[in-house]
């Protein structure tokens, strides 16, 4: 037994790790890949998946969390006790969970984190979360009593999202740059550009992990991303950005790919406040004029599942409506002309970086001009996108995956950036959020669904795979994202 | 005839005869999605294969000579249209205030690293064909201005000059009439290898995404789209890329040829 065996297992043994001999040997450090790099680490004031990424449940957690399967498990609230008429929350928090600068995680700190992301200037990204929350009360120490003003049946999932992690408030004016949370992994360096670095954290109040740091590596160019992973560079992609790609890592022994779901629906965005978009036969003529397999094999080559409607196909809720769109040009056509645009129409057509965008939206383009309709390709970079698209509305149409895990109710938002402003979704959004019966969630849920599907609304195009890449060895990683996050209390090495 | 300018002269012909068929006929329609055809290797069908969305890629090659030649022969037409007169003016008034103005610019524009500016230029005023045309033409310009002051410079002092000067005409008449047709030779050269660096320029402008927007086809953005595919379909990026090979080898053997049919006394005059 070498020195450095040695150690390893000395060490392994005093942290009290129940682990074969054999297993010593395993690496304890592991490097992930991932495409975008964080505008900062609070994930508590941004949209951007990216932070999430980094630091869901591994340096934050909130009271409950998602599981790699998207179920919600208990997190740092213990359990809960939900009154008859469903509108109080009781949560029992967990003792001895400390933050990772030392203090105690408490009541105090659960009901500044709530009152902090619904207060009217919080710069929440999914303030919608906490819209519901009437109060939120300290009991004792490890009691926080919350008080909705209406029932809402996804409220536990709802604070299993990154954006309702708790945060401290001695720690919240630097957590942008120094993240301190409760996870059982701690912020280490971020050297920008390049890579941030977790390390373990010994103090967890959980089941230590395997890993002893973990390192998180940006990679954005698609080709670069082929060419760290086939000289092992990394460890780990998360979700690797060139499909095309995919069959020689499955057919490399050196590696495994994992090819789950995402929460993204893929969809042609359409401006609905925007002549001729604000016609639903023109609308109903564009869904029938995009064939989605020719999208998915084209684009995704391949990897994706047909939508048809603003849902995912793995929720037991999902209705497949595909059908209500059919790939059928001589109806679009027929349904363009009646609307009045025999000869077609001009509008853009805005395509962000991901390559589903790019080349999805190539396809799109030449599929809409078999019906008359001018797509004019415009691509743009993320922030353009979020600027001119995103807030200014000034698009026809647009190219994007919706990542948000259950997100359906953006429908009944009608500033959201497609514009849609339908009273029927809107009561209907209503009644959901008010219902906590599951078999009535479940079919007021299918009701959403057909409507936005009969409405044309955009055009729905596939959901999003996850394409993760990894060596061979290495165990625990999620094959689904359910939400975006690299769960790596789970991660281990197999030797 | 120097063996250059024969082979030079093929090849650049040669793509400019596929940019003119291409206006009225190409093997298939180079826009046409096939998705279930992709990716094949050229066969008797598809002479250079297809691409990743099963386009037949001899008919985007031959439709991206044509994006390749029009943005090249544009810019190259502002470099000649604003360059030439901006060096005449230069010349005629060598030493003058004028002529600091005129040549300190160009040094200006010069001194900028072209794709970095082109690439600037197009991140303004947003990608596409045009602004291209602009940017690469906006370089074009301190190159013809420099070679017409340069050889002008050396007509102004020779004979013929003094006679017109003292039959009573004008700098810009002298510059018009006797400069001009004297230096046009050099110009047709320069011109020619400045076509090359155009249509190299074009290529890599698109390479990042600022040239010609899809679904016109371009060479540069075919190279970039072939990048991650080069690994099991080597074709998609050999094939633009030999074009793009081909078609500046042939424009600077032209360039060489010419310039060695045209005035063999240049070369005399420089060394």
């Amino acid at each position: 037994m070498t020195k450095q065996m040695f150690r390893s297992f000395a060490s392994a043994l005093a942290l009290g790790v129940s682990v074969f001999a054999t297993q010593a040997l395993a690496k304890s450090d592991i490097t992930i890949a991932m495409q975008l790099e964080p505008p900062h680490l609070d994930p508590t004031s941004a949209a951007a998946q990216a932070i999430d990424s980094v630091v869901y449940t591994n340096i934050f957690e909130g009271l409950t969390r998602f599981m790699g399967d998207g179920s919600v498990v208990p997190g740092l609230a213990e359990s809960w006790e939900i009154s008859e008429d469903g509108t109080v929350y009781t949560f029992k928090l967990r003792d001895g969970v400390t933050f990772h600068d030392g203090t105690p995680m408490d009541a105090e700190d659960v009901k500044f984190s709530l009152d902090r992301a619904m207060a009217p200037d919080s710069a929440n990204a999914q303030k919608a979360l906490f819209a519901g929350i009437a109060s939120v009360e300290v009991v004792d120490p490890l009691t926080v009593k919350v008080t909705l003003s209406e029932p809402n049946g996804n409220f536990l999932f709802n604070m299993a999202w990154g954006d309702a992690v708790i945060v401290a408030p001695e720690s919240i004016e630097n957590i942008k740059t120094n993240p301190v949370g409760t996870g059982a992994f701690t912020f280490g360096e971020w050297v920008q550009g390049d890579s941030i670095t977790l390390n373990r954290n010994p103090d967890y109040w959980g089941d230590q992990p395997a890993l002893e740091t973990a390192t998180f590596k940006f990679i954005s160019d698609p080709t670069a991303a082929f060419a760290a992973m086939m000289a092992e560079d990394v460890d780990v992609f998360d979700n690797f950005p060139a499909p095309e790609n995919l069959p020689q890592f499955e057919a490399d022994p050196r590696f495994q790919v994992l090819v789950g779901t995402t929460e993204g629906e893929t969809i042609l965005s359409t401006n609905n406040k925007k002549p001729p978009f604000d016609d639903i036969q023109v609308r109903e003529a564009m869904a029938h004029a995009i064939d989605r397999q020719a999208i998915i094999d084209g684009a995704m080559f391949g990897y994706g599942t047909p939508i048809g409607t603003h849902f995912a196909p793995h929720n037991p809720a999902y209705v497949d409506l595909t059908g209500n769109s059919a790939y059928d040009p001589k109806k679009a056509a027929k349904l363009l002309a009646d609307a009045g645009y025999e000869e077609g129409f001009e509008t853009t057509l805005h395509l962000p970086p991901p390559s589903y965008a790019r080349r999805g939206g190539e396809i799109v383009a030449a599929q809409l001009a078999e019906v008359g309709i001018k797509a004019e390709i415009i691509n743009v970079e993320w922030a353009q996108w979020l600027e001119s698209v995103f807030k200014g509305k000034d698009y026809g149409l647009t190219i994007v995956s919706h990542t948000e895990p259950m997100d359906i109710g953006i429908y009944a938002r009608p500033d959201y950036y497609f514009q849609y402003d339908s009273l029927d979704a809107q009561t209907l959004m209503d009644t959901l959020n008010a219902t906590t019966d599951p078999e009535e969630r479940t079919k007021l849920l299918g009701e959403m669904q057909r409507l936005i599907a009969t409405d044309f609304v955009n055009g729905y195009l596939f959901q999003l795979a996850k394409l993760g890449v990894a060596k061979a060895g290495v165990q625990g990683l999620w094959e689904n994202a359910p939400t975006a996050a690299i769960d790596l209390t789970q991660i281990n090495w197999s030797e | 005839m120097s063996r250059n300018l024969i082979l030079g002269a093929v090849l650049s012909s040669l793509v400019l005869l596929a940019a003119l068929i291409s206006f009225v006929w190409t093997p298939y329609d180079y826009a046409a999605l096939n998705i279930p055809d992709k990716l094949q290797s050229p066969n008797t069908q598809h002479w250079f294969g297809t691409d990743h969305f099963g386009r037949d890629m001899f008919s985007m090659i031959m439709v991206g000579a044509r994006t390749s030649i029009a943005v090249a022969l544009v810019a190259v037409g502002i470099g000649m249209a604003l360059g030439v007169p901006l060096g005449l003016t230069a010349a005629a008034r060598k030493g003058s205030w004028l002529d600091e103005v005129i040549m300190r610019g160009n040094d200006l524009v010069f001194a900028f690293p072209s794709l970095v500016i082109a690439i600037l230029i197009t991140a303004v005023f947003g990608a596409g064909a045009i602004n291209a045309i602009i940017a690469i033409g906006i370089f074009n310009i301190p190159v013809f201005a420099r070679i017409t002051r340069g050889a002008a410079l050396s007509l102004w002092e020779r004979e013929f000059i003094l006679a017109a000067r003292v039959s009573g005409k004008g700098a810009a008449r002298i510059s018009a009439e006797h400069i001009l047709p004297n230096v046009a030779n050099l110009l047709i050269v320069q011109g020619t290898i400045q076509f090359s660096l155009g249509i190299l320029a074009e290529a890599g402008l698109s390479y990042v995404g600022l040239g010609a927007q899809p679904p016109t086809p371009s060479w540069g953005r075919m190279l970039a789209d072939a990048q991650t595919m080069v690994s099991f379909a080597p074709h998609l990026a050999l094939i633009p890329g030999l074009a793009i090979i081909v078609t500046v080898l042939g424009l600077n053997l032209l360039g060489d040829g010419l310039r060695d049919w045209l005035d063999p006394r240049i070369r005399v005059a420089r060394a």
